[in-house]
């Protein structure tokens, strides 16, 4: 004879979901029944094989600081402003305080390649980094092969970016895209290094040769150096030393 | 603009503006949704049955709770973050493994075996096996072993998450634990079959 609580009320009791009257209800059932008396040591010793399994699996360390780099801080880094809608009002705001900018500029700062400078685009890279780590934003063109790189570059900025490979050196291409950093068109290289991204922003510059300075900024390493007309920040959640390496290989 | 709020920018993502949080609506998401993200993490892995996937799918769902945080007014974020956690995990498959959600549960290869507790907590003991047969259920069984087993809720709670009313919480999970059994016993019968033919 088949039992049809079995198959419904057993579940209740054993959730602790059954109000009191149902749950002495189902108790007195059980004292005449075998075959629930019989499903609830089985199903009680399956629950409890199942919450000994250790089959929780928690969230990886990166993806919990990927996340909270995220959402923390006071960097909008949740929006890609690609195309930022700004109304008229807010292009004279703009002027008014880019004149103003310009005048305190020229009194007081070291100017744009100062330190200021240095870490405002430190924080513009790590959040044009972060941006890229979204599902679907890493590479435009997806490709190990730097002569299929190359020219897709070609025709989308205004300067040839240097495209090279480094598999062989540890850090295999595998693609580009187009990115803007503090309001202008990059070419951005992308390399693997192990499971970890880093990316290489580039974008002309005439600005003097600037031996490499690094930092590091809501755990990502970056690095930043201009040689020969152009400027070229990488970032990663790589270790220092690997950007170092890297940084080695694209001014050989 | 509320007082402490700092800052508002639109942008066209996807066609719509998106509202950026202000300060405090962002430190209110840290200290809300955050620590939820094992929860939103382990419930990823076991609908998509891979941890990487789960890593881009968790990523995303936290990005989309982040958009519609203005809209959560109270009540049990973690519930509310699993949610949209599971509709991204069902999102993805119908675009990625759309055989997964119209494969049925195979009554045939699974014969009512007699239940025998021991052989269950054999099987119990073995992560590997467990696992395996966790993850030949269709994933609307899983789910709610894995809320109800692992994440600890309760059936107010699976049904606010799954949609599901909440009078049938209790019969998939009757049948998702009767389908587990099953598939734990059936795989040690073979396993008894496999070791007498050796003998």
């Amino acid at each position: 004879m088949s039992c049809e609580l079995t198959e419904s009320v057993l579940h209740g009791y054993i959730d602790g979901e059954l109000d009191a009257a149902r749950a002495a209800d189902f108790e007195r059932h059980l004292a005449s029944c075998a075959q629930c008396t019989s499903a609830l040591e089985t199903q009680e010793t399956l629950r409890a094989s199942i919450q000994h399994a250790g089959l929780y699996e928690r969230a990886p360390e990166a993806l919990r600081r990927k996340i909270e780099a995220q959402y923390r801080g006071p960097a909008p880094v949740v929006v890609a402003p690609v195309r930022p809608r700004v109304r008229p009002t807010q292009w004279l705001a703009l002027a008014a305080a880019l004149i103003l900018a310009f005048f305190i500029g020229v009194r007081l700062l070291p100017g744009p390649t100062g330190r200021g400078g240095q870490t405002e685009l430190a924080s513009a890279i790590v959040d044009a980094h972060l941006r890229s780590l979204q599902p679907g934003h890493l590479v435009d063109v997806v490709s190990t092969d730097q002569h299929t790189v190359k020219p897709w570059f070609d025709g989308k900025v205004d300067f040839a970016p240097p495209v090279r490979d480094f598999a062989s050196d540890g850090f295999p291409l595998q693609g580009g895209r187009l990115d803007i950093v503090k309001g202008r068109q990059v070419a951005v290289l992308v390399y693997g290094r192990r499971k970890h991204v880093v990316n290489v922003f580039i974008w002309p510059t005439t600005d003097p040769d600037m031996s490499p300075q690094s930092g590091s900024q809501l755990g990502y390493n970056w690095i930043n150096w201009r040689k020969g007309g152009m400027e070229m920040s990488a970032v990663s959640d790589v270790s220092a030393p690997d950007l170092n390496e890297l940084q080695k290989l694209l001014t050989e | 603009m509320r007082p402490g709020a700092v800052y508002r920018m639109s942008s066209g993502v996807e066609g719509k503006d998106l509202d950026v949080l202000d300060l405090q609506e962002r430190a209110r998401f840290e200290q809300l949704v955050l620590p939820h993200l094992d929860a939103a993490f382990n419930l990823a892995r076991w609908i998509l049955r891979g941890r990487a996937d789960a890593e881009d799918v968790a990523q995303e769902a936290m990005l989309r709770a982040f958009r519609f945080f203005r809209g959560f007014h109270g009540g049990d974020v973690r519930a509310w973050l699993l949610q949209i956690v599971r509709n991204n995990c069902y999102t993805w498959l119908e675009k990625n493994r759309p055989m997964e959600l119209t494969t049925e549960f195979d009554e045939e290869l699974y014969p009512q075996a007699g239940a025998n507790p021991e052989s269950l907590a054999i099987a119990g003991d073995n992560r590997e096996r467990l696992t395996r047969a966790l993850e030949e259920l269709p994933p609307r069984f899983r789910e709610v072993l894995i809320l109800r087993e692992l994440e600890g809720c309760s059936y107010k709670e699976i049904a606010a998450i799954t949609s599901m009313p909440i009078g049938t919480v209790m019969s998939a999970l009757a049948r998702a634990r009767q389908r587990l059994q099953r598939t734990l016993t059936q795989t040690d019968s073979a396993r008894n079959q496999e070791a007498n033919r050796e003998l």
